[in-house]
């Protein structure tokens, strides 16, 4: 029994070593969702077009494509995933303005030069490089660079339409209309529009990165900015510790002795879940702290039941020892059994959820299954070893 | 402390009075759910929503709803969270519009920074819709599997009733204050089925160790007794989650209506097993089909066992008396 007893002890001492080796510090190990720290989440579809119909190839394209369009400063680490046939799952961290990732991976970026007559003479397609310089005027400006082909397709352009308006335009906006001086036959052209630094930068970098290759249609938006994240990390922590608080105040007045071990028991759990969720690599998000906050009240059920048993044993004249014995033993089908369904549909939300709400699910399961331990494991090996040092009016 | 201590309430022959007020509330839910139906968010019917924080304060939502009208989006959900921010719910509509409407705004009411963008398609929401109806159907399911071999399939039938009332009050509450039905909701409606069953389990289980113990005694007084043996425990468990609970509803943010649903389900979930699934059983038992002996556990070795430790409390406590 007592070598049992120190085995037990030494069990619970290394898991809570592991779990405070795991969690802190607690910035660098807990992973957050997008919705805590900033973020996209944005689901795109190829879809097919007249003269672009998508194929496999096209899908991988697009992915390269966005891949190199997202700015790697910006950006800490960016997640571009094909999901099924045409979607592809793009994830990005950290972006400060919510609108700027849609726009980013929106724009097809097809870039034309068109005559007044309204014909295409030349696309992007032949672009070798593109970058944002500055005119004489100090105007920020996109210079572009044809490759060979281009070139030739250019040069035979401004031939063709010496005194008259190129327009260049994107995704079928016009962005300049210059007046042709002369022919060209570098390969090289220059955008002079009404931008900013900032949009030239951008709009070199949408071309350097080259025209989407198939039409593609944002289906799911999901963009938080870090101003949210942090309030919603605020208000949450404001009403975990609100919750916690008040739950063990009033585990000490309604089971005093009892309520204390409870609360320490509870301590040891909240512990438990976050180091779970390190070593799990699990994301928190806004939900999951929900969960987290609900597993809190579900947490203290275990030990109710128990003390309840126990005080009940208690009353039938029962030694201390033998009562924690069989409130314990008696309890343990009830706890087990009714967390059991809860953990069902906890399981269902992990199977059919997405994004976020799986955070509740994981939360909450394994909130589940860390308060049973401490409920049946911690509790009791506390009541064992220092039950004996109170009497039965302290307890209950 | 102690609030309830052996109490004896006669819950079962009451039960004629919680059966017609859980069919009034159950009613007026699904009244207001014919008329008004629900109000499905962005999540299920598809849209985009834009959550603005303003520079400047006392801004109101007639102002934005003015602007909006001028861009012919007049019908457009309008929320305001503070006095300076606002959620404005529209259509689903490209980034194009989406930047004219911020512009707009901005324009004519002032500068502001865009907290939150979130974009769903039709087809995004309808496959969330599904997902969510088998999320629900898939627990169900579970749930009355895991019942029928624990207990027995009239407990398993019992809990899922008491189940289904809560949910249906729930949606009512949900439909008769017009909340919308995000993701969230979802699993709140989806953690009421698991804390409800919770409570109806722990009631349900003391019942299956009750009529091992006290077989003469008729089915009805064995329902009470164990209802009344968990009362402390039902309310005190039902007391410490509504704590954090409505911590939450005060400080949650977009959190709060979640919350708020999950307050709603602690609450129907606690009145309906100690109220509504014991005397439940008891109509099933009625109709005779159940018989006490059917409630035989199926491990009978441990039964015996807890027999015997049980006489050995009882000699226990008539030897103190004879003393």
């Amino acid at each position: 029994m007592k070598q049992l007893r120190i085995l037990r002890l030494a069990l619970i001492i290394l898991v809570i070593g592991i779990a405070l080796f795991y969690v802190f510090p607690l910035d660098k190990n807990i992973n957050l969702g997008l919705d805590l720290q900033g973020g996209s989440h944005i689901v795109l579809e190829c879809v097919d077009s007249p003269n672009a119909p998508v194929d496999s190839d096209a899908v991988n394209r697009v992915i390269e494509i966005i891949t190199n369009r997202i700015n790697p400063e910006g950006v800490k680490e960016p997640i571009i995933q094909r999901q099924g046939e045409r979607r592809i799952l793009v994830q990005l961290p950290g972006m400060d303005d919510p609108q700027e990732a849609e726009d980013l991976i929106g724009k097809t970026a097809l870039l034309e030069f068109k005559d007044e007559s309204g014909v295409t003479l030349l696309t992007g397609a032949y672009l070798k490089n593109a970058q944002t310089s500055f005119d004489r005027f100090g105007r920020p400006n996109v210079i572009l660079e044809f490759d060979e082909e281009g070139a030739k397709l250019f040069e035979q352009a401004t031939v063709r339409n010496v005194g008259k308006i190129l327009a260049i335009t994107l995704d079928g906006q016009e962005i300049s209309t210059p007046i042709v001086q002369e022919p060209i036959p570098s390969g090289e052209a220059s955008i002079v529009g009404q931008f900013t630094v900032e949009e030239a930068q951008r709009l070199a970098l949408l071309l350097r990165s080259g025209a989407l290759p198939v039409e593609v249609r944002i289906l799911e938006n999901r963009s938080v900015g870090p101003t949210l994240g942090r309030d919603s990390i605020s208000r949450s922590l404001k009403a975990g510790i609100v919750g916690l608080s008040l739950i063990l105040i009033f585990m000490v007045i309604f089971y005093k002795g009892f309520g204390l071990i409870a609360d320490l028991a509870l301590l040891i759990c909240m512990l438990l879940i976050m180091g779970a969720m390190a070593i799990l690599n699990a994301t928190l998000t806004l939900p999951g702290i929900a969960g987290i906050i609900l597993t809190i009240g579900m947490a203290v059920d275990a030990n109710i039941l128990i003390f309840e048993r126990i005080k009940e044993e208690l009353q039938m004249d029962k030694t201390f020892r033998a009562s924690i014995e069989a409130g314990f033993s008696k309890a343990f089908r009830t706890i087990f059994d009714s967390n059991v369904t809860t953990l069902i549909a906890a399981i269902a939300l992990l199977y059919f959820g997405s994004g976020p709400i799986r955070g509740f699910a994981v939360t909450l399961s394994i909130g589940i299954v860390v308060s049973m331990f401490t409920a049946i494991v911690v509790t009791k090996l506390i009541l064992e070893l220092i039950g004996q040092h109170f009497t039965k009016n302290s307890l209950v | 402390m102690d609030i309830i201590k052996d109490t004896n309430i006669k819950f079962v022959s009451r039960r004629k009075v919680f059966y017609i007020i859980s069919s009034l509330i159950i009613s007026i839910g699904i009244i207001s759910l014919l008329f008004q139906g629900f109000n499905f968010g962005i999540d299920f019917a598809g849209g985009t929503l834009m959550q603005l924080d303003f520079n400047q304060g006392n801004i109101t939502v007639a102002e934005i709803r003015n602007v909006l009208g001028e861009i012919n989006l007049a019908s457009s959900t309008i929320q305001s969270l503070s006095d300076n921010e606002f959620v404005v719910r529209t259509a689903q509509i490209g980034l194009q519009e989406r930047q004219n409407i911020l512009e707009t705004i901005e324009h004519r009411i002032g500068p502001f920074e865009v907290l939150r963008v979130e974009m769903v398609g039709p087809v995004i929401g309808e496959s969330l819709k599904r997902l969510a109806v088998l999320a629900i159907i898939f627990a169900f399911i579970g749930i009355i599997l895991y019942i029928t071999i624990r207990f027995q399939f009239r407990y398993a039938i019992t809990s899922i009733m008491a189940l289904g009332h809560d949910v249906l009050i729930a949606l009512g509450v949900i439909a008769i204050l017009q909340k919308e039905i995000t993701i969230p909701i979802i699993a709140a409606i989806l953690t009421i089925v698991g804390y409800s069953l919770n409570n109806t389990i722990v009631i349900f289980d003391r019942l299956r160790e009750n009529l091992k113990l006290k077989l003469h005694s008729p089915l009805e007084e064995v329902i009470d007794l164990s209802i009344n043996q968990s009362l402390s425990r039902t309310i005190n468990t039902a007391l410490t989650t509504l704590l954090p609970v409505l911590a939450l509803c005060f400080f949650g943010g977009t959190l709060s209506d979640f919350a708020f649903v999950l307050l709603v389900g602690i609450i129907v979930g606690t009145y309906s097993s100690i109220c509504i699934a014991g005397p439940l059983l008891l109509e099933l038992k009625k109709k005779g089909k159940i018989s006490t002996k059917t409630f035989a556990p199926t491990n009978q070795r441990v039964r015996e066992q807890e027999v015997k430790i049980n006489k050995k409390v009882k000699s226990k406590k008539v030897k103190k008396e004879k003393r």
